[in-house]
Order: C-alpha cells, then structure tokens, then sequence
C-alpha cells in the first residue's frame, strides 16, 4: 500500500539534502563550537552559515536569529523571557487559539487577556485596538494557526499594536508559515520557527529577537548563542536547518494541491476560509474525527484530527472552539496538510479515497 | 565467595505422587525463565537452586525467578564449605553490609549428619558477628536483620534477604485456558489469576479498527507482555471484529448492542478453544460493574459460551482488583486513554436485564456465522515472551 502523507502540518519528511548534510556534519564536522582547535572552528562556522539561511526568509539579520530546541522552546522562551525581563510587568494580550506551547507557558502569569476570533478564525481587529493600553506589555499572536490555516494580518495587528503603545512587545508564533508563505516582518519584535515543518530535523527551532530586546535565559550554563541558550549546539540538526530553510518553497504549487483537493472533496464542510493553503480542515458531520482518521490510515493516508475522542475525557479542539463551530463540525474535524513533497496525482488520489471512505463509514454507521 | 539463587516452593511439597511432575515442570519453567543467564539447575532435598553463570546480575535473575509461577521465594545465598570457619567469615561479611542494629541467626540442618546442631550453630555465629561487628547486637524476637544459614549436603548456604515469590503452581501443570483480554484493568488481573494456578495462557482480543485506534491495540499486547513475564509465554489472536459490531448495530436495538456484542465474542472464543485445545474460556467480569456484567446479563452471556468461563474476579470489588493489577504492573498500562475510544458501539441506555429468549429473537436477524468465520480467518497471532533482558 503506497502511503499518502498529508499531516505536514505536524510534521514533514526530511528533504534527501538535508539529511545529506547532516550525515556529513556528523562524519566529518563533528567538532564541538565551543573548542578552541580547528575542528570547533569548522563547526561554528556550519552553525553560522545555517544562521544566515534561517535569517533570510525571515529579512532578518544573523545575529538576530538564536538557536533553540524547536517551537515550544522558541515560544517559551519569547514569552517567559521576554515578560521576566521586564522591569514593569504589564497586561499580556493573545487569543484562545493560539498552539498549547504559548498557551500553556502563558499560565505562568496573571492578567492575560484573549482577544475573541470570529468562525473563520479571524481575529478582531477592533477589540485588539481597544484592549491595547499603555499598560499592555505583550501580545502574542500566531501567523498561521495549526489546525484551521487561518493566517492573521500580522503587519496590521503591529501596526495596531505599535501605535498605541510602541513599547509593548509582539512576538509571532511562525512555526507553521515560515518559509511557507509570505512574512511581513513589519512590528514583530520576537518571531519562533521550527525545523522539523519544513523538511528539516526534528529537535531544532529558531527564535528572530529584534535588536534591543531583553530576554532572560531559561536555560543556564556555558553560554552559547550569546547567553541566550546554553547548551552544546546541535550542530548537525542546525546545519539540517540551514538547508531546510533555503529549500524554494513555491506557493504556487501548493496552491494547485490545495484547489485540487478543495475541487475533488464531496460530502464534507470545509472549515478553512481565506487561509494558508498548506493547511485544509474538513468535517464529515456524523463521523468522528477519530474513526475517519483510522480508517483513512488503513488505506494509506495520513491526516490527523484536531479533536481527541474519548469517552471520559471528551477533548474538543480548544482552536475550533473559540471559532464557534458547532460541536458537530468540531467532534468531525480533520486536518489535511500539504507540503511540496506532494503531488497532484497523490492529492487527487487522496481526495478519492477520503470520499470512498466518508460513503463507505456513514453506510456502515446506517441503520435498518 | 559463590552467589547462588535458592528457591523455595510451596504447595507442591503438598503432592502425593504425582509431586516429581510438578518439580519437574517448575524446573523446566525456570530453566525457560533464566535462559542463558544460568549454568545450571538442580533440585535437592525440596529446594531448587541455580548456579548463574560469571558476570551475570544475579539479582535480576533472582528477581526474574521469583515471578515463576510455583516459586513461593528466592534468595541469592552464598555457598561456603560446610565449616564451621567458613560460615562464620561469610556471614560476618555478608552482614557488614546491611543497615540495623539488632540481628538473629536462624540455621537449619538439611543435613542432620552436619555437627553442630541449628541451635548452637546459631549461637556460635551469633558470637562470631558480635565480636566482629561490636556495634550490633542480638534480638531473638524484633531483629533488624535475620541471618539464614542452611547447611545441605553439598554445601551450607547463608542469606540475608529473600525475594517472595509469586507462589501458585507451576505453569503448564493444569491444562490450557482462553482469557478474554481488552485493555482495561480487569481482564489482566483475571488472566494472571488464573495462570497463577498453573493453567496455560492463551488470549483473544477483538480489535474494531478503525473505530478504535492502532494504539488501543499496542496497549492490550503491552497488556500482555506483562502477562507473559508470569507465565513465559503468551500467544494474543487479535481478531477483527469491526464487521460483526457492525451488523449487530445495524440490525439490532441499541440497548442490547453490549450483550450481543458479549455474546458474538463468546462463539468466537469458542471457536479459538476448541482449535487450540483450550478447555475453559476466561473473563474479568465482576457482579454488577458495568451493565453487562448483572447477573441477568452475565447468564446472557454465559448462554453462548460451549466451554466453562472462569471469573476469577466475579466477587471482587473494584479497589481489589485494582490492587493486584499494581502488584503484577499492570494498572499503568490499563489506565492509557485508548481503552474503547469511540462511542459508537456503547448505547446512551443498555439494558441492564436481558432477557435471553428476547436476545435470542435479535440474534435470529443477525448472521452471525459467516461473519465470525471470517473475523476467524483475519487473526493476527502475536506471540509474547518474557524479556529476559529486563530487569525489574
């Protein structure tokens, strides 16, 4: 059985010169940055050049980009060292969409508040404008949610944000748009991407600090990438990073991959609108997420579901939730992403498959 | 100094003649157990022992042992001549590692031709720690530590410390039975019960994917692989049963969806006995935990059932079953969130007293045959062994 891998939103198959260059930074380059001889020489200088290829997409300076373990380290360390750095602890803005690892760090503190989403995962705008006082400190907003593809406007909202009050701080949860489609880098002040989204090694992320702003370390020791993260670089999964992020990602493409699936779908409700075309989140009402998923991977293709389905622990999408879909739609939902190691030949045949399966499920769930 | 595991068995001392059988299949299902970790093993004078090979973590192996069905303790013990100089310098050694303040000295003469007898042995090594460690002293009734010195025929063996064992008997000793495993608390504290007792273990599970997960599936042979550290080994025939569930849930009123579905697991698991030459069938049914398991319902269930079911739990409440299933290591494992992911085969209602004759008349729509013979032939046999390479 040929397997169709549609859950590049979670994670993505390495590209073959990625895992090349690794292989070669763990046979040959494999010095520690920090060693004084020529071999931590070579080493740091393959951390440096990755840094130049993860600062580019982002038009960002090298120096600007630190290395972390992947994306919930990068929004940790936005978040909780960017807010204990401050000398005046002000309000934190963000919504209930955001990815668990913002959320959850969020917890730390007191006076967060959410800025509402309507029912395509649009934030408003106008209600931000209101919240944002002289006493906001943060606002954290992703670039593309995880599970409905919904892209915010990002130069807008720092423009909002920037207006009112220009010391407050934005950071951007990039993970799932960077390189994939266009960054406005516009008033972002701290930006975290991953490796592992785009073709890159798992265990590897960034975080964009814009110059002169202060961040306290989470993690302690020799202090590499200056202060900021301790820790041996993970030279052959940054170097793999480097790689990933110079790879042509062509939104074009993806674009045909998306119409195409949108076109050959039957007998769903899409729930993505207007998004990034990576992602598309559908509903067959009547089935729950979790059976379409099964069933779809026993005929080769991999999705994944927003929602998990238990009987004691019923855990609907908290993204789908703050969107106000209806619990039909949310206990329904799943998530096909695309990457550009798909063709229009597998998404077709995917497309077919999902319909075939959605029949065959509500026929068996039928009855006499 | 030689280490040495000594392992005492119980119950087995009660048999008449048949006792050489029973000593015989223990050894074999330790011999199973140690694999290559031992050099050899032997059975003198109602003991078992087993000399591990060099460099071996002896007591890993000690610990391994002690899960043996039959083994009721096991003790890694230091063999020494049988002199009295000899006992006396390795048990003051082997004491100088042990935390308290008060000690005893129990000997026992396997050998009754040895001089002196237990009780001065005891007070003649007693004397000998005493002077050797000035810091201890002597409680007959409260100790801290009891110090064993057993003098057999080849050897006198000395310990402190001895693992108890699982007890029961041996595996293999009591014919061959089917448990019903799903991934919940019950059925594995069920299965060890009656494995315990010497029954050969065999097990079925009926996997509905994709209306549940891959992962509920892993999660039951972790189930039992558990198991299969009691009994050695454990063969699962993982059946789908997705077709069957669904042609009851179609046909059928949905509050007596969970007894019928009980019942097509009963003629299948006849079907499995009878090809595996089982001769009862094994469930973790409990008075009254769930709807289908009343007394109404059980007798239900119990109707399509062509071989004897034993419950071992039927009288036991959930905190008792729950402590076994920590005991043997299950209960982590049980209590993964994959058990039954979906709700699309449990009713909103069931009905908590079926009535047989009206269960009957639903069965008479359904075709159940043809179904079941072909969920018989998608089995997927998983053997499990024990991981001899584990240690506990």
């Amino acid at each position: 059985m040929d397997i169709i891998y549609l859950d590049n939103s979670a994670t993505t198959k390495a590209h073959p010169d990625v895992i090349n260059e690794m292989r070669d930074i763990m046979e040959n380059n494999y010095g520690n940055p920090s060693s004084l001889h020529s071999m931590g020489v070579n080493a740091e200088r393959a951390v440096e050049k990755a840094r130049v290829c993860v600062a580019t997409p982002l038009k960002a300076t090298p120096d600007e980009i630190y290395f972390t373990s992947g994306g919930t380290e990068g929004n940790n360390l936005a978040l909780i060292g960017s807010y204990s750095a401050m000398r005046v602890k002000g309000g934190i803005i963000t919504t209930k969409a955001e990815h668990k690892s913002v959320l959850e760090a969020l917890k730390n503190f007191n006076n967060i508040s959410y800025i509402d989403i309507d029912g395509k995962g649009a934030i408003d705008l106008e209600s931000l404008k209101k919240q944002i006082t002289d006493d906001t400190s943060l606002v954290s907003i992703s670039h593309v949610n995880n599970e409905t593809g919904a892209i915010a406007p990002i130069d807008k909202i720092g423009a909002i944000i920037k207006n009112k009050n220009p010391k407050c701080l934005f950071h951007v949860d990039a993970v799932q748009s960077y390189c994939k489609i266009d960054f406005p880098k516009a008033a972002a002040d701290l930006i975290t991407v991953s490796g592992h989204k785009i073709h890159g090694p798992k265990g590897i992320g960034a975080l964009y600090i814009k110059k002169g702003v202060r961040i306290t370390p989470l993690l302690y020791g020799g202090g590499q990438e200056r202060g900021l993260r301790s820790g041996t670089e993970n030279t052959a999964a940054i170097a793999g990073f480097g790689v990933a992020a110079s790879l042509k990602f062509d939104l074009e493409y993806i674009q045909k991959l998306n119409s195409a699936l949108r076109r050959k779908l039957q007998n769903v409700v899409i729930n993505s609108i207007d998004g990034s075309p990576y992602i598309l989140n559908i509903s067959a009402p009547g089935i729950r997420s979790e059976i379409l998923l099964h069933a779809l991977a026993q005929r080769g293709v991999m999705v994944s579901s927003g929602s998990a389905c238990s009987v004691n622990r019923p855990e609907p999408s908290h993204v789908l939730t703050a969107m106000g879909l209806p619990r039909e739609l949310i206990d329904s939902s799943v998530r096909i992403s695309i990457s550009i190691a798909n063709t229009v030949a597998e998404v077709s045949a995917a497309a077919d498959i999902i319909n075939e399966t959605i029949l065959l499920l509500k026929s068996q769930l039928r009855r006499y | 100094m030689n280490k040495i595991i000594l392992i005492k068995y119980g119950e087995i001392i009660l048999k008449g003649l048949n006792r050489p059988i029973f000593e015989e299949r223990l050894i074999k299902n330790l011999r199973m157990a140690a694999g290559d970790d031992v050099a050899k093993i032997w059975k003198a004078q109602a003991a078992i022992y087993a000399e591990p090979k060099q460099d071996v973590d002896v007591d890993a192996l000690a610990l391994r042992l002690s899960k043996v069905f039959g083994v009721v303790s096991a003790a890694v013990a230091h063999s020494t001549d049988k002199d009295m100089d000899a006992i006396a310098r390795t048990t003051i050694a082997l004491i100088s590692n042990q935390a308290g303040k008060t000690f005893k000295v129990e000997a026992k003469r396997a050998d009754k031709k040895f001089l002196p007898k237990s009780p001065e042995i005891c007070a003649l090594i007693g004397e000998k720690i005493l002077n050797a460690h000035p810091h201890l002293s002597v409680d007959v009734i409260n100790p801290d530590i009891v110090v064993k010195v057993e003098v057999r025929d080849f050897a006198a063996y000395l310990y402190v410390e001895k693992i108890a064992g699982v007890g029961g008997m041996p595996t293999g000793s009591s014919g061959k039975a089917l448990l019903l495993l799903s991934g919940g608390i019950d059925s594995p504290v069920a299965g060890y019960m009656i494995a315990k007792r010497g029954v050969q273990l065999y097990a079925v599970h009926f996997f509905s994917h994709p209306y549940t997960s891959e992962r509920a599936k892993e999660k039951v042979l972790s189930l039992g692989r558990k198991l299969a550290d009691y009994c050695g080994k454990l063969v699962v025939f993982v059946v789908p049963f997705t077709d069957v569930l669904l042609e009851i849930r179609q046909k059928c009123p949905d509050e007596q969806m969970t007894v019928l579905m009980r019942r097509a697991m009963m003629y299948t698991a006849n079907k499995i006995a009878s090809k595996i030459g089982a001769s009862a069938l094994i469930t973790g049914e409990s008075i009254g935990q769930v709807a289908s398991q009343t007394v109404e319902a059980l007798v239900v269930t119990e109707d399509a059932a062509q071989f004897p079911v034993f419950r071992p739990l039927i009288g036991m409440d959930k905190e008792e079953i729950t402590q076994i299933a920590r005991k043997i290591g299950t209960f982590e494992t049980s209590i993964l969130p994959h058990e039954d992911c979906c709700t699309v085969f449990t009713p909103k209602h069931p009905t908590t007293k079926p009535k047989l004759d009206r269960i009957k008349q639903s069965e008479e729509l359904l075709d159940f045959d043809p179904l079941i013979d072909s969920a018989i032939e998608g089995i997927e046999e998983v053997v499990l062994k024990r991981e001899n390479r584990w240690t506990y």
